[in-house]
This record gives C-alpha cells, sequence and structure tokens, in this order.
C-alpha cells in the first residue's frame, strides 16, 4: 500500500470525515524490525482511547506518530482532516515524566505553551495559566520551582501546561506509571474531571488495566512482534465517573475481562 | 553567617600549622632568605611594599578581567555556532583542542610580537588560554537538553530560535558555570604569563608577572613571595566573584546551587 500524498485533503465526498483516520500505519526500524504492522483505526471526537499492550507492542511509538514526533513509514494519518505536522497546534503531549522547565516556575511553565505559539498577548497567557493552575489544585505553589514540587505536583503542571493551549487531541504517553498509586488514583479522577471541562479527544498509554478501564471509552490491546491491535474492548461506563465506580462488579468485570485480553496477547507471543 | 565561620576552622587551622612549620623550617635550617624567606619577612615586604602591590594587582586584574570577559563572550558565540550543527561541531572542535594543548608559554610571544607589548596583547593571552574551558563546557550545555524537552519544544512548533533562547541557553548556563570557575582561575595565569614576555620591552613598572620577574632578578624572595600571595589573592577574588553569580542565577532551581544553599 502506498502512502497518499502528504496534503491531500482526507474524507471522499460519499462519507462523513471522521475525526482521527489511520489508515494501514506501519512502522519499520531502520534496521527492518516491524514495530506497528498495518494499523487501521478510527476514533471520534471525545474518546478517551487507551493503547495497552506487552513491552515492544508500539504503542507509545503510535502516539510518536500521532505527534509527528516520528515518521511513519507507510500508511497514512489524519487528524481532523490534518496530518500529524500539521495538527500540532491542535494537540498536546504529555510525557512520561513531566518535563518541565526547571528554570521556570509553575507559572512559567503553565504558560510555555502558549508563549511559544504567540497568539495571546502576556496578560492573556497568564490569566489563562493562573486559571488552569487553579482547575489542578496548584495555586498555593503557582510561584515554585519543579525541585520545590512533589512527583504528582509536577505530573499536575505538566497537565494544566498541555491544557493551557486548548487541545482538541491530548496524547498521554503513561504519564502516571512513576507515582504512587494512591496519586495516580487521585490524577485519573483530575483527567477525568479536566475532561468534562473542555473535551478532547486522548490517546492514553498505560501499563495499569485498572487506570485504562476506569478512564476509557475504548480499550485497544495492542500485541508485540508485529505491533498489531489484538482486541478492541469499548467501556461503556456512564460519565461523569466517580471514584465509587472503582469497587462496583461491573468494573471488576471489565477489568477481568482486559487482564484476560492481555494474558492472551502476552502468552501467544 | 556562624556557620560560615565553623567552616573556616579547618582551612584555618592548616594555615597556622603551616606557617608556624614554615617559620620552624627557616630557623632550624638556618635557610638563607634569598631562597626562603619566613614568613615574618614576607609579611614586612608586603606591609613595606604594599603601594607596589596593589599598583601591580590593579594592573594584572583589569589585563585578567578583560581577557576573562572577552572570551565569555567569545566562548559562548562560539559554542552557539558549534550548537547549530553537528557538521560544524565536528568540523571546527579540533581545532578548539588545539587552544588547549599548545602550551601558552609558547604563543605568548608570538601574541606580543605580533600585536605590540602592551596591555592589549597581555588581555590576548589571557583570552587565549581561557577560551576553551569555556566553549567546550557551553557547548555541552547547550547539545544535551533531554530529548523529552526537545520533543516538548516540536510539538509547540517552536522555532530554532525560540528553542535556543528559551530551552538551550537556559539548559546550559550551569555548563556554561563550570567552565567559568576554571577559566576564572587561569585568566589570571594567562595574565601573569602574557606580562612575562611583555615585561623585556615594557617600559617602567608593570604589573604582577613584570614584577615577578624583576624580584627573582634581584634575588628580592621575601617580595616574591608577597606577589604570588598577591596573585593567588587575585585568583581566589575571580573564583568567587564567578562562585557567587552562579549562586545568583542558580540557586532558584539548580541542583548544585541548591546543595551549596542547604550547606
Amino acid at each position: 500500500m502506498n502512502p497518499s500524498p502528504e496534503s491531500k485533503p482526507a474524507a471522499p465526498a460519499d462519507s462523513q470525515p471522521e475525526f482521527i483516520r489511520l489508515n494501514q500505519v506501519t512502522k519499520r526500524w531502520p534496521n527492518g524490525s516491524v514495530v506497528l504492522n498495518g494499523l487501521d483505526l478510527s476514533v471520534e471526537r471525545g474518546e478517551f482511547i487507551s493503547l495497552i499492550g506487552p513491552s515492544g507492542c508500539g504503542k507509545s511509538t503510535l502516539l510518536r506518530l500521532l505527534s509527528g514526533l516520528s515518521p511513519l513509514t507507510s500508511g497514512s494519518i489524519r487528524l481532523d482532516g490534518m496530518t500529524p505536522d500539521n495538527a500540532r497546534e491542535i494537540m498536546s503531549f504529555i510525557f512520561q515524566d513531566a518535563t518541565l522547565l526547571p528554570w521556570r516556575t509553575v507559572q512559567g511553565n503553565v504558560e510555555l505553551g502558549l508563549e511559544l505559539e504567540g497568539r495571546l498577548t502576556r496578560d492573556q497567557r497568564r490569566e489563562r495559566a493562573t486559571k488552569l493552575i487553579e482547575l489542578v489544585g496548584l495555586s498555593a505553589v503557582a510561584g515554585h520551582y519543579p525541585r520545590q514540587l512533589s512527583g504528582g505536583m509536577r505530573m499536575r503542571v505538566s497537565i494544566a501546561r498541555a491544557l493551557a493551549i486548548r487541545p482538541r487531541i491530548l496524547l498521554m504517553d503513561e504519564p502516571f506509571g512513576a507515582l504512587d498509586e494512591m496519586t495516580r488514583d487521585f490524577l485519573n479522577e483530575e483527567v477525568l474531571r479536566l475532561r468534562d471541562n473542555d473535551q478532547f479527544t486522548t490517546f492514553f498509554v498505560t501499563h495499569s488495566v485498572a487506570e485504562a478501564v476506569f478512564l476509557s471509552t475504548r480499550i485497544l490491546v495492542l500485541r508485540a512482534n508485529p505491533g498489531e491491535i489484538a482486541r478492541e474492548i469499548p467501556v461503556s461506563f456512564s460519565i461523569p465517573r466517580t471514584p465509587a465506580l472503582r469497587s462496583a462488579p461491573e468494573f471488576l468485570s471489565k477489568v477481568g475481562e482486559v487482564s484476560a485480553a492481555l494474558r492472551a496477547v502476552k502468552t501467544a507471543v | 553567617m556562624k556557620r560560615a565561620i565553623l567552616n573556616l576552622r579547618w582551612p584555618l587551622a592548616v594555615f597556622v600549622v603551616v606557617i608556624l612549620a614554615w617559620h620552624g623550617a627557616c630557623i632550624a635550617f638556618k635557610i638563607p632568605a634569598y631562597i626562603l624567606p619566613p614568613p615574618s619577612a614576607v609579611a614586612a615586604a608586603v606591609a613595606e611594599r604594599h603601594q607596589n602591590l596593589i599598583h601591580a594587582f590593579q594592573i594584572t586584574a583589569v589585563e585578567a578581567a578583560g581577557g576573562f570577559l572577552l572570551s565569555i563572550l567569545g566562548g559562548i558565540s562560539i559554542a552557539l555556532l558549534f550548537a547549530q550543527s553537528p557538521i560544524i561541531r565536528r568540523s571546527l572542535y579540533p581545532y578548539t583542542l588545539v587552544l588547549q594543548t599548545v602550551p601558552i608559554v609558547a604563543i605568548a610571544p608570538l601574541i606580543l610580537m605580533w600585536f605590540g607589548s602592551g596591555v592589549r596583547s597581555v588581555m590576548g593571552v589571557a583570552f587565549i588560554i581561557c577560551l576553551f574551558p569555556i566553549i567546550a563546557n557551553t557547548t555541552q550545555g547547550l547539545v544535551s537538553v533531554p530529548r523529552n524537552l526537545m520533543d516538548l519544544f516540536r510539538m509547540s512548533n517552536a522555532s530554532r530560535a525560540q528553542t535556543l533562547m528559551r530551552l538551550q541557553l537556559p539548559h546550559a548556563v550551569p555548563a556554561l558555570f563550570v567552565g567559568l570557575r576554571i577559566s576564572s582561575g587561569i585568566s589570571v595565569i594567562g595574565a601573569i604569563t602574557g606580562e612575562l614576555f611583555a615585561s623585556s620591552n615594557a617600559v617602567g613598572q608593570g604589573g604582577l608577572g613584570y614584577s615577578i620577574v624583576y624580584a627573582n632578578s634581584q634575588l628580592q624572595t621575601d617580595y616574591l613571595f608577597a606577589l604570588v600571595l598577591t596573585a593567588s589573592v587575585l585568583g581566589f577574588m575571580f573564583f568567587f566573584l564567578v562562585v557567587g553569580l552562579e549562586w545568583w542565577f542558580l540557586h532558584h532551581w539548580h541542583e548544585s546551587a541548591m546543595k551549596a544553599d542547604a550547606e
């Protein structure tokens, strides 16, 4: 399959254009090993997609392809009709570590994206950053430097920074992997709350089944060698979700279902 | 403040022991004063000739500071150029190594021959000797930005200039200060080395290097000691000035300054 020309607008005339469309997405390393093999996927506005799978299944690579940080080997990706490179303005990436600038305060870090965009005045930037810092509960430490914050607080700064540009697509690469369970649960709830506020479409890489079930509208279980979608599991719990959901029987059975799918993928290798 | 004084206890004790041993040795072994003057003679020389010392100190301080400041400007500019592409870096870096490996005493006479034996040339010698540590450390800082941070800027469609000014340059400041610390001390060495060669043509009394040559030729060993002492005071002053600036720039956020903070 040939990659379609980069600049061609998506959507044939006969169908409603999908918000995000992956067509035969393939990624090969220079040494020839296949990381992702012919991935097809369409995603609607507002979905929360979790990617879960054994290491080497290409879930982080998929995020890098979506963000345009890494080029496709073949196939195509359309994000609201744009190529990944052109869609950066509507995308934010939240990395595994908080990736804050240590020489900037919380306020300065949250303003960074807006500053680089250069579309808002200084006052507007300050105002929007202040609101977001309030939203993630860090107003008291807005003037602090990253080294003065805990891991969970740093992550919240990272989230606030990502949301400051009002992205329509949010890519999160195992953002809570390094945090303790309580902080992680708390941040999960926060992510859902922020999502109610500001509808963005999310791709979320994680190793935690419970986290994936709690957050997602759809879970993609990937297998490795070569990376492919092994199963798609819709998660149809009502939104907004509350912490109480974690102990509900249907939640636990969904966790069981995803865990089983994950085990099947792992043993198959 | 109290802690600062407590920290000085041990270095002070060492100082006292060394001075006493020195004094004892001079008496016990009957060492002639022109070979090793006792500490009291050095102290007397300092007291007696303090005006000469201050004069020489001022001249050398200006030369060293001039060379040091020029090397900061030059070093940062060259590092910024090097950070632009690996090809530039790879093709030019070996030549900057020459600055480090060629002995300064070999280049100093050339510089003085080309640019005359004035303050400018002495500054030039200090400049050359200071340049390499600043280039090497700053370049390292500019190109060692973590990949995630670079990706973050790419995701924001940051321009090259934005990435340089808001990411690479601030990230390089701690490394720059490592270079500055090294160069602050050797700038004095550079200035004195320059003066050693300048002195032969210079008219009147020059800086510390000139005076050292003079004191040596006159076998005024006590004065020579006083001059060496003055030179190290100058080096210390530069070094602590840099350390102070480093603290001022970095104490908010950087680990190295943080530790000094906690002590």
